[in-house]
């Protein structure tokens, strides 16, 4: 896994609450045996007006021109609810996603973006919000700052706006090392084995 | 087997007993009794583990079965399309590989991986189960930590035997008092999902108790539970009692003699302790449940069948109210339309949420109850019928049930997943409108364009004769 320490990109607004998983990657495209090849398929339903995905959908606002270069993806509450596929953060971070900011995430989507090196942060609604109005016609440049828990950008008044989000501090550990969580874990053995030691028989 | 005198939950103390290291700065490490796979979140992992030269840990704790992606039509593996075909064929490949049991293609044991392992004894009380599917909290139904994991935890899993896990908050669902006649538990949970909005216990392992909980059995509780995702909980839990020891004893994984006793013994002592304290508490009357129908694109968009689809005025919050105005343009559907005005024109009963016998005979009793008047599945509507399990399927089949479908017009298939996520090619067109009871009414879940409903395996039936949605208990 890549080290994240900062990352400054362009933020492009998907202003719908409950992205499921199934949206972000529709099950037609899930019968991969490796790790790539989804972000083509990213938000396929929406981003494509034909099953084929030939047709881009110019309506929708991953394939506006001005957000071609973004990196950091701003949702709204409950994103990657549903489904348990990780091949849905796997799509979001082959597309060029590093960052997604959204007031709530759904929990296994939460970890499985944790686990594959792609920032989830959790900001408040009044925050998120003032991130859509900025964000509007791709005028959000962000700074995500992961040591000091903080993200920054300039109004167009020159006025400097942070703010500060939580992480669990392993999770904020394995992402600045770039940690191999099944080596860590690994490390432990011992520890594994005197519990396994004194399981009752019918475990 | 708890350390602590402090007044715990059931989650606590599932939590307490598998708790291998808790360490300052670290999440804490939590032991896996029990991990099943399946041939669409486990390629990546094998992958990972072969590349780093790692064995599975415990191969023999790990059980792989076919379902998501196979054909309901053939047992062949080709089948299913070449994609599927591939994922299958590396599932097999995977499993030799690394010593893990399999249940392929037509094997007796084959089934859908949460009814499966029930069905196998394989679902043990006080154990942590899980697997790379969101609908694992189905095995929570037996009081057991259950819940979905993405594919880098399933590499952790198969090489630790461990995952790293945040405690999560605790929730208390009672539902008080006795339900009327006629209303199933996927009216319960849906009715629940109702009154919380989808992401209502985000961050929450949901433990469910009260007399109706309490009244349902095994494979109702594993209903109930499996929805538990649709509202966003980590897990859901029903604390073990007699009915589910009943269930399990005898089965073909279950301990047995001596160590079942112990096990019993043990898992009496699996309930939240009297004056345990919940983070939340949401308690609902039974006897106000009645039959569900969802009208929009997430679950918690449900209204009794005897309502009408709402209008985004009947909304205060903004969210809410946009995302009615979203569904019902979505939906096709007008506000103020009587839910048994709803023609649909497929129907699919089956899922880890309903393919089991009693599911099945539910939805055939009420197809009896058509065909007895001369009626059956209207010609305009495809019907399939899809059980959860080979062993689901040849019971059944000695029941009868098949025939009672068939004989009405609906298709008896193999099983699997089949169109609750539409892998395979049971799939919906765009506009198709289905009756479906399963779990999930996202859009083109089912297919793009499509419509889904979800409900009962008794309101399902009825959907595919009348053509509507019907009010079975007016």
């Amino acid at each position: 896994m890549e080290k994240f320490t900062t990352h400054t990109g362009l933020v492009v607004p998907l202003d719908v609450a409950n992205v499921d998983t199934d949206q972000i990657i529709p099950k037609q495209f899930l019968q991969k045996t490796e790790r790539v090849g989804f972000g083509v398929h990213l938000f396929h339903d929406s981003r494509y007006l034909d099953h084929s995905g030939k047709e881009p959908n110019p309506e929708f606002v991953l394939n506006k021109p001005e957000y071609k270069d973004t990196s950091i993806l701003l949702a709204r509450e409950n994103f990657g609810c549903g489904s348990s596929r990780e091949h849905a953060p796997w799509a979001l971070e082959e597309f060029g996603f590093k960052v997604i900011i959204a007031p709530s995430f759904a929990d296994i989507f939460y970890g499985n973006c944790i686990n594959i090196g792609l920032l989830p942060i959790k900001l408040s609604e009044d925050e998120i919000e003032q991130l859509f109005v900025q964000a509007q016609g791709a005028n959000l440049t962000l700074t995500v700052d992961l040591g000091n828990n903080n993200v920054s950008f300039t109004k167009d008044d020159g006025t400097e706006i942070s703010f500060t989000f939580e992480l669990g501090k392993f999770h904020k550990y394995c992402l600045e090392e770039g940690v191999d969580s099944v080596g860590w874990t690994l490390n432990k053995l011992e520890t594994i084995e005197a519990f396994e030691s004194k399981m009752p028989s019918w475990q | 087997m708890t350390t602590s005198t402090a007044p715990q939950t059931l989650y606590e103390k599932l939590w307490q007993t598998h708790l291998v290291e808790e360490k300052s700065g670290e999440t804490p490490l939590l032991y896996v009794d029990r991990h099943l796979i399946h041939e669409v979140t486990s390629p990546q992992a094998f992958a990972n583990l072969r590349f780093h030269n790692r064995p599975v840990r415990h191969p023999e704790r790990t059980i792989a079965t076919m379902d998501h992606n196979i054909s309901t039509r053939s047992i062949k593996i080709d089948a299913a399309g070449e994609g599927a075909a591939n994922q299958l064929r590396a599932l097999e490949k995977n499993c030799k590989d690394f010593g893990i049991e399999l249940f392929g293609m037509g094997h007796k044991n084959q089934g859908i991986a949460h009814v499966m392992g029930p069905e196998l004894g394989l679902t043990l009380p006080g154990t942590i189960i899980v697997c790379g599917d969101s609908h694992t909290a189905t095995h929570g139904a037996f009081g057991a930590l259950a819940f979905g994991i993405g594919t880098s935890e399933v590499e952790h899993v198969f090489a630790t035997q461990t995952l790293r896990q945040t405690k999560a908050k605790t929730m208390k669902i009672e539902v008080k008092g006795h339900v009327g006649q006629g209303i199933s538990a996927k009216d319960i949970i849906l009715a629940i999902i109702g009154e919380t909005g989808s992401a209502g216990a985000t961050g929450y392992v949901v433990e469910y108790c009260g007399e109706a909980i309490e009244a349902l059995s095994m494979e109702e509780r594993m209903t109930v539970c499996n929805m538990s995702i649709e509202f966003g909980a980590k897990a859901g839990l029903v604390a073990p009692d007699q009915t589910t020891f009943d269930y399990v004893e005898g089965r073909e994984y279950a301990p047995k003699d001596d160590v079942w006793q112990q096990a019993v013994n043990d898992w009496k002592q699996l309930k939240s302790d009297d004056d345990a304290v919940f983070d939340s508490v949401i308690t609902l009357e039974a006897k106000d449940i009645k039959a569900q129908v969802t009208w929009g694109t997430n679950p918690g968009q449900v209204i009794s069948v005897d309502g009408i689809v709402p209008s985004p005025d009947d909304f205060n919050d903004p969210i809410e109210k946009e995302s009615c105005v979203n569904a019902l343009a979505y939906m096709d559907l007008e506000a103020g339309t009587k839910i048994t005005d709803i023609s649909v024109n497929k129907v699919f009963i089956g899922s880890c949420t309903n393919s089991r016998i009693e599911d099945l005979r539910a939805a055939a009793s009420v197809v009896r109850s058509y065909t007895a008047k001369g009626q059956s599945v209207q010609s305009s509507i495809d019907a399939i019928v899809v059980p959860g399990s080979y062993r689901v399927k040849e019971q059944a089949e000695s029941e009868g049930l098949d025939k009672a479908f068939t004989e009405a017009g609906f298709e008896w298939r193999l099983p699997g997943c089949s169109m609750c996520l539409g892998m395979n090619d049971d799939v919906l067109e765009e506009g198709d409108r289905c009756a479906s009871t399963s779990n999930r009414n996202f859009e083109g879940r089912q297919g793009r364009g499509s419509r889904t409903h979800l409900v009962s395996p008794e309101m399902a039936a009825a959907a595919a004769i009348a053509g509507h949605f019907v009010d079975l208990n007016a």
